[in-house]
């Protein structure tokens, strides 16, 4: 592959200056026809090529979210390797997710007690720590955890097969990568962080009890009692929603930034870099806008 | 009609051009190769043969279909008719050399565990390799790389064999030793046979035709003999490795 060269490989890129393909052509054309008259209307309004190249981003994504959908449709995912990505996501990142989720409880019950303590309303630490903690803290840092931990070996994973021609030799194989790599991984990781999740807001909770109650001398009694009085069915809910959305998120982003890694080592190392940025970011931001839609407007809680 | 038919295929990188109107026409049980000098576009051309790269202008035609036309989950069909050897032999070095070579026929599921283990085995056996199943690829030299690399190709019986370059990186012994497996699979399994290559001892060993890329153009195309005995300057001077614009090396006297 020539240096700079960007073709997807979930797609058969039809580039610029082909004999015209007509209307009948397959839908990446479509596709591709679309994406130029984006690219016109960008550049008829000024806007800068930063935005742009964001834009053409966002609109591959969104095709390799296409392309992984239709994949069910021709392919059955493979069991095996979903259970072996299972367990690379799911099992293997329960440590670093535990531990995050234990020490946020820690420190978040401390905070709130000696700021709480001043207006003698500790006892009710614990339903701060446990709705902040499910709704919130729980499933961010579980998916930046995520992201940090899987996300950039995915992506480095995916990058290396690019650089090394191994993408190309699974397509001489009649492979599609996007059945190969792509949805199992995709899968894999919506089903482990909603349930790592669990786990480090358990953690975080059971870890802030024990501070809270043992080492802050907190009634064990009324902070239970406030715990489950103020932490509803509905922020558990919306923790674990965010954070299937986040899970599925953090692996779109980092296998399609492995899939379109730049040649070279330091290709693999910039693409490992940017998806670590772009799924961190995407799990901040987009956690603000899910708290509002889940919350004010469907009224979860 | 021939299987593979190139029309006037142009692909430019970042407006540099590659290729620039080649055409050419293979037939069934060929062993062609492909000379030019590096970076002049042969890995472009064979990869735009198995669609790994689609063409700015004109056709590539496999056995009559235009592979232009069709979309990446349609071409994975065209694709099962192809076995490729890559340069740097691209096994997936999750996976060990049984699950390497086996991996079509392990997810097709068309054959039993028995019967997979047979073929691979028969595989190795063919590219001199017989019992390093449970090897991982990391385990291997560059030479035993390429033969699984080819074992790969050729497990699943494809009509038509791709080699990208599959001497380079190799010592002389290593890849006279690949070339003698190339020679040997496309006498015995009669498959049609394109590689590319700059090394003209491997290129004279594994081919019965020889085309000349150059420029982005074919500049000859003939009878492997032909070709090494043309007269045109240019072929001469690669063939014999000549460069025109270099003083002539000191003869070495012992």
């Amino acid at each position: 592959m020539e240096p700079g060269v960007k073709d997807v490989p979930w797609t058969s890129p039809a580039s610029s200056g082909s004999s015209d393909p007509g209307s009948s052509g397959p839908w990446y054309w479509q596709v591709d026809r679309t994406r130029s008259s984006v690219r016109d209307v960008v550049s008829a309004f000024g806007i800068p090529q930063r935005l742009d190249s964001a834009l053409e981003t966002l609109g591959s994504i969104a095709q390799l979210l296409g392309e992984v959908l239709r994949s069910f449709r021709y392919q059955r995912p493979s069991w095996s390797e979903f259970v072996r990505q299972l367990y690379v996501v799911g099992v293997k990142s329960q440590s670093v997710v535990i531990t995050t989720g234990a020490a946020t409880g820690m420190v978040l019950c401390a905070q709130t007690f000696f700021q709480f303590h001043k207006v003698r309303l500790d006892t009710a630490t614990g339903a701060v720590v446990s709705v902040g903690m499910a709704s919130e803290l729980g499933p961010v840092l579980a998916g930046l955890m995520l992201t940090a931990r899987v996300g950039a070996s995915m992506a480095a994973e995916l990058g290396t097969m690019r650089v090394t021609e191994q993408l190309d030799a699974l397509r001489t194989l009649a492979t599609h990568p996007v059945d190969h790599l792509v949805v199992p991984r995709l899968l894999a990781l919506t089903v482990a962080a909603p349930l790592l999740t669990g786990e480090a807001v358990l953690t975080g909770i059971i870890a802030s009890y024990l501070v809270g109650v043992k080492l802050l001398g907190i009634e064990g009694a009324y902070y239970l009692a406030y715990v489950n009085r103020y932490t509803s069915f509905g922020d558990i809910s919306i923790g674990l929603v965010k954070s299937v959305l986040f899970g599925a998120t953090i692996a779109l982003i980092c296998c399609y930034k492995g899939l379109t890694c730049p040649e070279g080592a330091e290709g693999v190392g910039r693409a490992t870099t940017e998806a670590v940025v772009a799924a961190s970011i995407t799990v901040l931001v987009s956690n603000f806008f899910l708290t509002l839609l889940l919350t004010r407007l469907l009224g979860w809680n | 009609m021939a299987i593979i038919e190139v029309r006037d295929v142009w692909k430019s990188f970042r407006g540099t051009p590659v290729l620039k109107g080649v055409s050419l026409s293979i037939e069934a049980g060929e062993a062609v190769v492909i000379i030019g000098r590096s970076g002049g576009g042969k890995s472009v051309l064979l990869k735009h043969l198995v669609a790994l790269l689609q063409p700015d202008r004109g056709e590539v035609r496999i056995q009559g279909t235009d592979l232009c036309r069709l979309d990446e989950r349609a071409l994975l069909a065209v694709r099962r008719n192809f076995g490729m050897l890559f340069q740097g032999a691209a096994l997936f070095d999750s996976l060990n050399v049984f699950e390497n070579v086996g991996f079509v026929l392990l997810r097709e599921k068309r054959h039993t565990p028995g019967e997979v283990r047979r073929l691979v085995a028969e595989a190795l056996e063919r590219v001199e390799l017989p019992g390093i199943e449970d090897k991982k690829p990391s385990e291997l030299s560059g030479g035993m790389r390429k033969r699984v690399g080819l074992a790969r190709a050729i497990v699943y019986k494809p009509s038509i064999l791709l080699y990208d370059e599959p001497t380079t990186g190799l010592d002389p012994i290593a890849g006279a030793r690949i070339d003698g497996v190339i020679r040997r699979i496309w006498q015995q399994l009669g498959v049609t046979s394109v590689a590319v290559t700059h090394d003209m001892a491997s290129a004279r060993r594994i081919s019965n035709r020889m085309l000349m890329l150059h420029n982005g153009v074919i500049h000859a195309d003939g009878p492997t003999r032909d070709i090494l005995d043309s007269d045109d300057p240019l072929i001469h001077e690669f063939v014999n490795g000549i460069a025109p614009d270099l003083p002539a090396p000191p003869v070495v006297t012992p």
